[in-house]
């Protein structure tokens, strides 16, 4: 997984609450076996005037003018900035796929999805819960100025705007830790496999109809 | 110390909990679809790893398949190979599965339960987010990512934080045609899709114990609905007795063992919540959804909002947006809105105890003329069969409904089963989010029989005026 550490990078607002998966990426793309090449087709709904189908190519498909993605000041966005909720609904793993695979590698909320913020980390995305005032506050200064940039800093867990004005934000210890190494957490675990099996070995004496 | 069903289950999973408080949880029992496993295998073969415990997992492709014409398999080549894909991965690591024509074949939240697969006590995941419903027989059931399905094949352990309880008891008497899919709409309409949030949720009280364990899983299913990691209910007779004689359940001496430590799985009676919640059964309509979230739900006898009700500015928005999506006005009555399609299924509401509802509701009658398209859709092989065993099938199609082969269907419409843009359903399924059954589709969440209901009328009514 790659590493996040720090981020300096163009903010996007997505002004909406409840964003569900179904919308960061339709059904029709979670036919695909690969991990790779749903960018094109991120909020494919709220991008394009027409349906998108996997393998379409999405050059010369008609955008909508209206969806903040896809209005020139926003191009090359990093961070994502929506309201409450955000990631509700199906668990598809393609969401956050779809959106590293764009270029988007941090959001900030007021609240995230359980299952979506936990997929977030597995990407190599970082999900930043801010208070609602201050997402608010976000909203307006990237609406009022072209170019808003936020730097994102996970090692200190804080947030700053260009006036200087800094946010900190929570984030679990484990997460952290393995987000800013890029650690894939299967081979830590499997570093526990003498406890795994010792447990196991117990559980199916005290539960052996489980087994 | 007095312990919650939650904490109980939770702690016989604990492997160990790591120096930053993290949790190493056991899982029992893996169920795997083929829409989010595919690059969960793929990841085991590039790391060389193989399945921890092959006997923890089942495997079905339900998403995917079609409810028609199986005889001809299925002509989507896209969808034909992620459920070959499946096969192969469960062939190649030696994991059981029910491939499509087996009759056993289904939506995994409906045969997990259904073979006995899932059991009290249990903690059970898979890579889809309604594997909640398995918390109706006690277990800690969630839903998890496809890097997670990729981290229990590989070490039968997920990474925890331990979520906080909440309990929301039910308590008092339901009217005859409320049930567990208006208990849970009811429920969200009052806490938010974002209210069981960072929650594990038990049911309680005596309206959740006087649902069957079909109305029980509607509940849990519908928890994700409601942003919690899990919901869950203690073990009793009912639960006990759904579970006997099923073709994966314990038997003889381990049978008894078994019964004797389910028959714990419950709250203690002066265990601590971190939220409780109370509500009166006798306050639960039948309820119908009227925008393009769950949480935009009324009973029956109500109307759209008026948007100068919203709390806010933010909600303001939504509404305006999800009345726009509906083609909805403000305080439009319920009643007043006609449909044009009806689905009855996916893991909400595809059991067999939901098409008997449904058939007494339909039997002698015809669909409506408005009504294009009347689908019922069994969960699984076997719902199937029991439903042609009891004549389900000839009411259902005496009236004029579709009656398909087993699958998510019109739930997600990853099939050929779908709303064309603009039209409007009446379903049985646990999502109303834009564009989910259909591009353009609208979608009315309701219980079986308010789905059957509609069918019959071609506009919703409420159910506890039928004769
Ligand atoms: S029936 Fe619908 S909600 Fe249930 S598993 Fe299938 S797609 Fe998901």
């Amino acid at each position: 997984m790659k590493p996040f550490k720090t981020l300096q990078g163009l903010v996007v607002p997505l002004d909406r609450a409840n964003v569900d998966t179904d919308a960061i990426i339709p059904k029709q793309f979670l036919k695909s076996i690969k991990r790779t090449g749903y960018g094109p087709y991120l909020f494919d709904r709220l991008r394009y005037e027409d349906v998108g189908e996997p393998g379409m190519d999405c050059s010369n498909r008609p955008k909508r003018a209206d969806f903040v993605l896809n209005q020139e000041r926003y191009q090359g966005a990093e961070i994502l900035i929506a309201r409450e909720n955000f990631g509700c609904g199906s668990s598809r793993e393609h969401a956050p796929w779809a959106l590293d695979d764009f270029g988007i590698s941090c959001l900030i909320a007021p609240s995230f999805a359980d299952i979506f913020y936990n997929n977030c980390f597995k990407n190599g995305i970082l999900p930043v819960t801010l208070s609602a005032e201050q997402v608010d506050m976000l909203f307006s200064e990237t609406n009022n100025v072209v170019g808003y940039k936020l730097t994102v800093d996970l090692p200190a867990q804080t947030v700053t705007t260009p006036s200087g004005t800094v946010f900190r934000f929570e984030v679990d210890a484990f997460r952290k830790h393995c987000l800013i190494n890029g650690l894939d957490d299967i081979g830590l675990t499997l570093q526990q496999s003498g406890l795994i099996q010792a447990f196991e070995g117990k559980h199916k004496e005290s539960a052996p109809w489980f087994f | 110390m007095a312990k919650t069903l939650f904490e109980k289950v939770w702690g016989d999973h604990v492997v160990t909990v790591n120096d930053d408080g993290s949790i190493l949880l056991y899982i029992d029992r893996h169920l795997v679809h083929e829409v989010t496993s595919p690059q969960a295998f793929d990841g085991l073969r590039l790391a060389d790893r193989k399945p921890w415990r092959v006997g923890s997992i089942l495997a079905t492709a339900d998403h995917n398949v079609p409810t028609t014409g199986l005889e001809s398999g299925i002509t989507d080549p896209v969808s034909r190979t992620q459920v070959e894909a499946l096969d192969e991965n469960c062939r190649e690591f030696g994991i059981t599965e029910f491939p499509m024509g087996d009759i056993r074949q289904g939506i995994l939240h409906v045969v997990g339960p259904e073979q006995g697969l899932v059991l009290p006590g249990m903690t059970v995941v898979c890579g889809d987010s309604h594997t909640s419903t398995h918390g109706a027989f006690a277990a800690i059931a969630m839903g998890i990512g496809t890097s997670e399905v990729e981290h229990v094949l590989a070490t039968q352990c997920l990474i925890q934080k331990k979520p906080k309880v909440m309990r929301i008891t039910v308590d008092g008497e339901l009217a005859e045609g409320i049930t567990g899919k208006d208990i849970a709409l009811y429920i969200i309409g009052r806490i938010g899709t974002a209210g069981g949030t960072g929650y594990a949720i038990e049911f309680a009280g005596s309206a959740i114990t006087s649902l069957s364990m079909e109305g029980r899983m509607t509940l849990c299913n519908m928890t994700i609905e409601a942003g919690a990691r899990c919901g869950m209910i203690g073990v009793d007779d009912k639960t006990v007795t759904y579970i006997k004689g099923r073709p994966f359940a314990p038997t003889g001496s381990l049978w008894d063992k078994a019964e004797q430590a389910w028959r714990e799985l419950h709250s203690d009676p002066d265990a601590k919540f971190d939220k409780e919640i109370h509500l009166q059964a006798e306050d639960i309509a039948p309820q119908v959804t009227w925008g393009t979230s769950p949480e935009m739900v009324v009973p029956v006898t109500g109307s759209t909002p008026s948007l100068d009700d919203a709390r806010d500015e933010i909600q303001r928005e939504g509404w305006t947006r999800a009345l726009a999506y509906m083609e909805l006005k403000e305080n439009t009555a319920i009643v007043d809105i006609a449909v044009d399609k009806v689905f009855i299924g996916a893991c909400t509401n595809a059991r067999i105890e939901d098409f008997r509802a449904a058939a007494r509701i339909v039997k002698g009658r015809k669909v409506a003329g408005n009504v294009k398209l009347a689908l019922a859709v069994p969960g699984s092989g076997l719902v199937k069969q029991q439903a042609e065993a009891e004549g389900l099938d000839i009411i259902f199609k005496d009236a004029g409904f579709e009656w398909r082969e087993p699958g998510c269907s019109m739930c997600l419409a990853m099939n050929a089963d779908r709303l064309e843009p603009g039209e409007r359903s009446a379903s049985t399924s646990n999502r109303n989010f834009e564009n989910r059954q259909g591009v353009g589709g609208r979608t009315h969440l309701v219980s079986p029989v308010m789905a059957a209901a509609a069918a019959i009328t071609g506009h919703f009514v409420d159910i506890r005026d039928w004769r």
